[in-house]
């Protein structure tokens, strides 16, 4: 599992007829994906984000992570030597059937985004009464 | 299996100012602030820290995995000498930003032309 550290960013390619609306540049954030006894996590990078910058949804079974970043460049600076690109962050995965969709919990601390996905408990075995006709 | 020590993470942005110095930011999503180390010797600048897998994650139970994980080491050669003693560093957000005020000394310095008296 370990490999040497990556530094290079992946930018979001925009399908045709999707153009994005922000001036900024859209990159694809660098996820883990893992499960525990009683779920998935999901840790996804996304520097220079914080907790109010974030925003996930949910739809059918598309959870789509979207992180805004306020760029704050040093003022006065100038930009000589540049080796990453600052933009937002913007990745969707397609989750199992057995998750809990009213269960999931999403916390960001220093760029680093963890969703959990609660597995949902096993479908009750409901009994039907059988009537005589 | 040992890891070579990667010298080319994290990225990091270079920016300057002729006469307040330099700034440096790196992106470090997920890495702690205590687990990094700064230094500077004259005109170097050597950021060098670890990564660390969350806890919780247990090898065998990975789906993916895109973000790599261990020691890191950066050496990144200043234009101009800084002041060490006033040397700042903040980490926001998984964004380290360093500060490196120039070495007074090193400033330039105005020139004032005076017109020669004939």
């Amino acid at each position: 599992m370990n490999k040497e550290l990556q530094t290079q960013k992946q930018e979001v390619e925009t399908t045709e007829g999707a153009e994005r609306t922000r001036a900024a540049r859209c990159y694809v954030p660098k996820v883990d994906i893992y499960s525990l006894d009683d779920g998935i996590v999901i840790l996804a990078e996304l520097p220079g984000v914080g907790e109010n910058d974030v925003d996930i949804t949910l739809e059918k079974r598309v959870l789509t992570i979207n992180g805004f970043v306020s760029t704050a460049e040093p003022e006065g600076y100038e930009l000589t030597y540049g080796e990453y690109g600052v933009g937002d962050f913007q990745r969707s995965f397609t989750l199992p059937d057995d998750i809990d969709q009213d269960k999931i919990e999403a916390s960001i601390s220093d760029g680093l985004l963890r969703v959990f996905l609660q597995k949902a408990p096993e479908a009750q075995a409901k009994k039907i009464a059988v009537v005589s006709g | 299996m040992s890891i070579p020590r990667s010298r080319t993470f994290p990225a990091i942005n270079v920016w300057i100012n002729e006469v307040e110095g330099v700034i440096v930011t790196a992106e470090l999503p997920g890495v702690l602030v205590d687990s990094i180390d700064i230094s500077v010797t004259g005109d170097t600048l050597e950021i060098s820290g670890t990564r660390q897998p969350m806890e919780e994650a247990s090898k065998e139970k990975y789906h993916r995995q895109e973000r790599s994980y261990g020691d890191f080491k950066r050496s990144v050669q200043l234009p101009y000498a800084v002041n060490t003693e006033a040397v700042q560093a903040a980490a926001e957000k998984g964004v380290l930003r360093i500060t490196l005020p120039r070495a007074e000394a090193e400033k330039p310095k105005q020139i004032a032309v005076r017109a020669a008296e004939v």
